[in-house]
């Protein structure tokens, strides 16, 4: 895959033609309207949202994530100024501001939470696939055993467990509060990445050029790191894509159930749930639910609009579920 | 297939050991004494509600617990609302749960599989194109901004009651927030599917003998293209089950999602294991169901053959 495909023809001699031009993976990928308009519009936000962290962590500026003011309780979106963009809160604190740092701890979050879930699900599907056997179908039937847990609890749970231990190692309850979140949504999201990379691990075994490097002598690490590796970074990329918004639509719905980001720090989720929560026949704050529920969707939207595009180009044959 | 139902039944316990000591570690692990959380109590107090529990020390609670079960069918009490046992929880919620569960699974199923026949049949058309953003934003959206936008559609138009349990009619906005994550992907699965079949040599000669197109695609082909839903169905009803907390969250429906997240907020132990073994004796029982059907349905499958 990582091959060059420039075919050359000589007209005369030392006159070369370039016929094809040459297919990098990153050029292919930046063909694809997919990717750069789902990968444009997350890197808007992302950037949005890490940039203003100067302000929106900074207590004396204006964007500051919990500035409470009484009496800019529930007041609606204004045209200025800036934090006034997406109306107030409850307690008078800027939605906008909120909204920014909230992506930040989101989809930071959900980043994390992803990276865990693909190393773990690279490793154990890299044993599964190269070394066969029994540890083959150990791994397997406890990756299908998995797979038939009720995630939520086991995230909650883990989460209940060992926060306070890693409170004391930190001191920061906050960085605890966060490091155990990632941690137990990385946990119990590594299973697909664990089974696709075993199926593409078999596959490339079986194939006659990794048994001519065998007979040729090369080592075993040799032919790992120069053939079989290259071969997986695709697959692994596309869905370590697909992975990050799972992440973030789980810390979400934790966040949304109570059990996620401890406030006052805000996530997507946790705006969301306050949202729905001063939901009321009489009088409807809709600035205080669309905003978060609107940047969550758009998110996730174009996170997998670029997975599926990446998924196109990197795999079009693929007979995993074709979802 | 008798044969691998019986295996699979048979690894069962195994199957629920595995999870009953993980879930145990894990609720014992969690700092927090589930009969401290009140004001002080007197240590004899305590001391006798240990007793009772079976919870003088994690060992005692590990041997009684399923000894209960297995003898009496008896989850125990549970340690939060003491004067209730588990059974009485779980057995009042897990009815309205399931029940919210399946109609989601099935509104899933019906509209997701007609859209994608559709989507496949008319292919390039509007429909086409229109089913796959669906698909695509159904996966995107989480079900508790579906649920709230549609909350707020039941309040201000009173169609439909916005809340509670009672009658088909309240079940009818959670199941459809419930279930559009599951109708993205049948919508996409079948479409796939649908595609490969209508491309098969037997609808051609179905349709030079003469048949109409509407009986070629939704007699002949629809049970071709059906499988691949079928075995999505068991991940759809993990999911119903699990997502069902969000929504009966927003519309205040009396399920088993309020016991799961408050047993783990309370430590209340005999609850949270009592959750979660119904919990994974019913995923368990759902995708046998759903493996056997599998194997009836299609006849050129053999279960029996080791997979590779």
């Amino acid at each position: 895959m990582t091959t060059a495909a420039t075919d050359t023809l000589s007209a005369t001699e030392g006159e070369i033609l370039r016929v094809a031009p040459r297919e990098d993976l990153f050029s292919r990928a930046m063909r694809s309207g997919r990717v750069v308009w789902g990968g444009g519009i997350i890197l808007v936000i992302a950037l949005a949202s890490v940039l203003t962290l100067f302000f929106t962590l900074n207590e004396s500026s204006a964007l500051y994530y919990d500035r409470q003011n009484a009496e800019l309780a529930r007041v609606a979106p204004k045209a200025w100024p800036p934090q006034a963009w997406y109306g107030y809160d409850n307690l008078g604190r800027s939605i906008f501001a909120r909204c920014l740092l909230g992506g930040t701890i989101s989809m930071g979050v959900g980043t994390a939470a992803a990276t865990i879930s693909v190393v773990l699900g690279v490793i154990v599907g890299l044993i599964a696939g190269y070394r066969g056997g029994w540890i083959d179908s150990v791994l397997m039937r406890s990756v299908d055993v998995l797979y038939g847990l009720p995630y939520i609890l086991l995230v909650i749970l883990f989460k209940i467990a060992f926060e306070r231990p890693l409170n004391e190692l930190f001191g920061n309850a906050q960085a605890a509060n966060l490091v155990v979140l990632f941690s137990a949504i990385g946990l119990v999201s590594w299973l697909t990445m664990a089974r696709v990379v075993r199926g593409q691990v078999l596959s490339i075994r079986s194939m006659p050029y990794i048994e001519a490097c065998r007979s040729m002598g090369l080592p075993q690490g040799r032919i790992f790191t120069r053939h079989v590796l290259p071969n997986l970074i695709g697959p692994i990329t596309v869905y370590a894509t697909l992975t990050v918004p799972s992440a973030i639509l789980q810390e979400s719905f934790l966040s949304f159930l109570g059990v996620g980001i401890n406030p006052p720090l805000p996530s997507w989720g946790s705006l969301a749930a306050e949202g729905v929560g001063q939901l009321s026949p009489i009088r409807f704050y809709w600035w205080m639910l669309i905003f978060p529920c609107m940047l969550l969707v758009v998110t996730l939207l174009s996170l997998n609009y670029m997975g599926d595009g990446l998924r196109d180009i990197f795999d079009p044959k693929r007979e995993a579920a074709k979802l | 297939m008798l044969q691998m139902a019986l295996w699979r039944i048979a690894q069962f316990p195994l199957i629920l050991a595995v999870i009953y000591l993980l879930t145990f570690t894990l609720a014992w692990v969690a700092p927090g004494n589930p009969f401290a959380n009140e004001k002080n109590m007197d240590p004899t107090v305590i001391a006798n509600l240990e007793k009772r529990f079976h919870a003088r020390s994690a060992g005692e609670f590990l041997w009684h617990y399923p000894k209960n079960i297995v003898l009496h069918g008896d989850f125990g009490p549970s340690m939060q609302y003491r004067e209730w046992s588990v059974n009485d929880i779980i057995f009042a919620s897990l009815p309205v749960s399931v029940a919210l569960g399946i109609f989601a699974v099935a509104i899933a199923t019906f509209v997701g599989v007609g859209v994608g026949t559709l989507a496949a049949v008319k292919r390039g058309g509007f429909l086409d194109w229109t089913s796959l953003s669906i698909a695509l934003i159904g996966i995107s959206l989480p079900s508790f901004v579906t649920a709230a936008l549609l909350l707020m559609f039941a309040a201000k138009t009173k169609i439909v009651p916005a809340g509670g349990w009672g009658s088909v009619s309240s079940a009818i906005l959670p199941a459809i927030a419930l279930s559009l994550l599951p109708m993205a992907y049948i919508v996409r699965l079948t479409r796939v599917s649908m595609l490969d079949v209508l491309g098969s040599d037997f609808v051609r000669t179905a349709r030079a003998k003469g048949l109409s197109r509407s009986i070629v695609v939704w007699k002949h082909c629809l049970r071709n293209a059906f499988l691949p839903v079928l075995s999505y169905l068991g991940p759809a009803a993990a999911f119903a089950m699990t997502g069902s907390f969000v929504v009966e969250k927003v519309f205040n429906i009396p399920g088993l999602g309020q016991h799961f997240v408050n047993s783990v907020l309370n430590r209340d132990r005999t609850l949270i294991l009592g959750v979660v073994l119904v919990y994974s004796v019913f995923l368990l029982t759902f995708n046998l169901l759903v493996d056997i059907a599998y194997a009836w349905v299609d006849p050129r499958i053999d279960v029996t053959a080791r997979k590779e």
